[in-house]
């Protein structure tokens, strides 16, 4: 028998959608992503980008605290016993997206740590097939399979990811270890942008790395950040490779010039923020969804989770390039499963 | 916290090179998320090969002579030892389903 919602993705999108149509006795099916080298490298491992953040300041209900004891008592111990420490003030991105997984799986989502590799979207039901070798048919689909920020790739990037690396100043901006500290900042477009000024508020300088002479964003934006004393910007540069140790994490970059190879210059920061945009995952739908130029899956209705396809919805990252916040991605998770529930019920499938 | 054993470059020979059954080593650290992922896994399969194999961790922070010794560039890293000798190493994350395969077919061949 077909399943009525499958739910593909596990970050706040995916298990907003898995509790409204749980309590909807819509019995979803999620998979949640495979613990495969391949995630792992791109940033794609389940339980979404949260869970490379640290800790969470501006989701609504988790004002700084300490949480051990929710934590014990709310999630499964099996679960439980393999997380990092609780730090003691304020609920960390692996926490918060292990609590939104158990608070589905209370609800009896049933969750499967597997890829959904190919999905044919072309006939109703939905026929799908995932990595590990599932089959099945379904007859709504809701897509959350969210977004990946953009490294440059370097393997000092990588050890350092939590340890004052960074894709998204606006989560990790404010945090300690950047206050009245000099940081970086790579790229050249709006976002790069948006997270040098808004880094400006935090560190005592932030240094903007760009390989050309020039800003591909918008002018506004990039007037803003040349006409601001706090941003510094170093033209025509490339990281090199950033520094650190184990126990201070990021302590600086190396930048070397695009125009003259051998000319290398040792940057001081403590954080290393990668602003070269973000790709939506997006693969596995080969096409078979309406994107926008971006590649971001397109909701075709104004207030509705609709996409090109009916019976097929999108929440969360993956249909917005604009907010890409915890809370908005749980907030259009929410209506997905509505839309889901509202059209699964007018298709006289219950 | 992990049920798997951790061994220390002091006890390495006795606890891999030495050991009577295949080993799979686990390179990890803790500041490593997908470290953290795979030890429910590697926790399971070590109940389940329980007298077939031997599944240990080393903490590359702590054991930075050992994972040099490895050559362990990346984490996590699987190295299968049998005999004191490298069998197989799988890099990174892996599924169930890939581990136990490999520890079948390393258990087999030791039989």
């Amino acid at each position: 028998m077909a399943e009525r919602v499958t739910i593909i993705g596990s970050g706040p999108a995916g298990w907003t959608a898995a509790i409204y149509a749980a309590r909807a006795t819509l019995d979803p099916l999620v998979y949640e992503g495979a613990f495969t080298e391949d995630n792992r490298l791109k940033g794609t491992l389940p339980l979404g980008q949260l869970s490379l953040t640290t800790e969470v300041e501006n989701f609504p209900g988790f004002p700084a605290g300490n949480m051990a004891g929710y934590l014990d008592s709310s999630i499964d111990e099996s679960k439980r016993k393999y997380m990092a420490p609780h730090g003691g003030h304020g609920v960390s991105g692996p926490e918060l997206m292990e609590l939104m997984r158990q608070q589905a799986a209370n609800f009896g989502t049933r969750i499967r740590t597997d890829d959904i590799v190919e999905i044919d979207l072309s006939k109703r039901p939905f026929r799908m097939k995932s990595l590990g070798g599932d089959e099945f048919e379904s007859h709504s689909v809701i897509i959350a399979t969210g977004a990946r920020a953009n490294y440059l790739g370097l393997p000092s990037e990588e050890r350092f990811k939590n340890l004052g690396v960074s894709a998204c100043a606006v989560c990790d901006g404010a945090l300690p270890r950047f206050r009245n500290q000099p940081v970086v900042v790579v790229g050249g477009g709006d976002s790069a942008m948006e997270e040098s000024t808004f880094l400006t508020k935090f560190a005592s300088v932030v240094y903007l790395v760009h390989r050309r002479d020039s800003f591909r964003a918008s002018k506004i934006m990039a007037e803003r950040v040349m006409a601001n004393p706090k941003i510094s910007i170093q033209w025509n540069s490339e990281i090199d490779e950033v520094l650190g140790s184990e126990e201070k994490g990021v302590t600086g970059v190396r930048i070397r010039s695009t125009l003259d190879a051998s000319k290398k210059q040792e940057l001081p920061a403590t954080g290393y923020f990668a602003a070269i945009g973000h790709t939506p995952n997006t693969d596995f739908l080969k096409g078979q969804l309406q994107t926008n130029a971006k590649g971001y899956v397109v909701w075709t209705t104004p207030q509705r989770t609709y996409t090109s396809v009916e019976g097929v919805f999108a929440a969360g990252d993956v249909a917005d390039d604009y907010f890409r916040q915890a809370i908005t991605a749980a907030g259009t998770g929410c209506m997905a499963a509505l839309d889901a529930e509202r059209w699964l019920a007018a298709q006289g499938i219950h | 916290m992990s049920v798997v054993y951790h061994t220390s470059s002091q006890n390495f020979s006795r606890d891999v090179l030495s050991s009577p059954v295949p080993v799979l080593v686990d390179f990890y650290a803790d500041w490593c998320g997908p470290c953290r992922m795979l030890a429910p896994t590697l926790d399971k399969l070590a109940v389940e090969f329980s007298g077939k194999a031997r599944i240990v961790k080393v903490n590359v922070d702590k054991e930075p002579e050992l994972a040099t010794r490895y050559q362990v560039s990346s984490i996590p890293a699987l190295v299968f030892i049998d005999d004191g000798r490298i069998v197989a190493q799988s890099a990174g994350a892996a599924s169930e389903a890939a581990l136990r395969k490999a520890l079948s077919q390393m258990t087999g061949a030791a039989a």
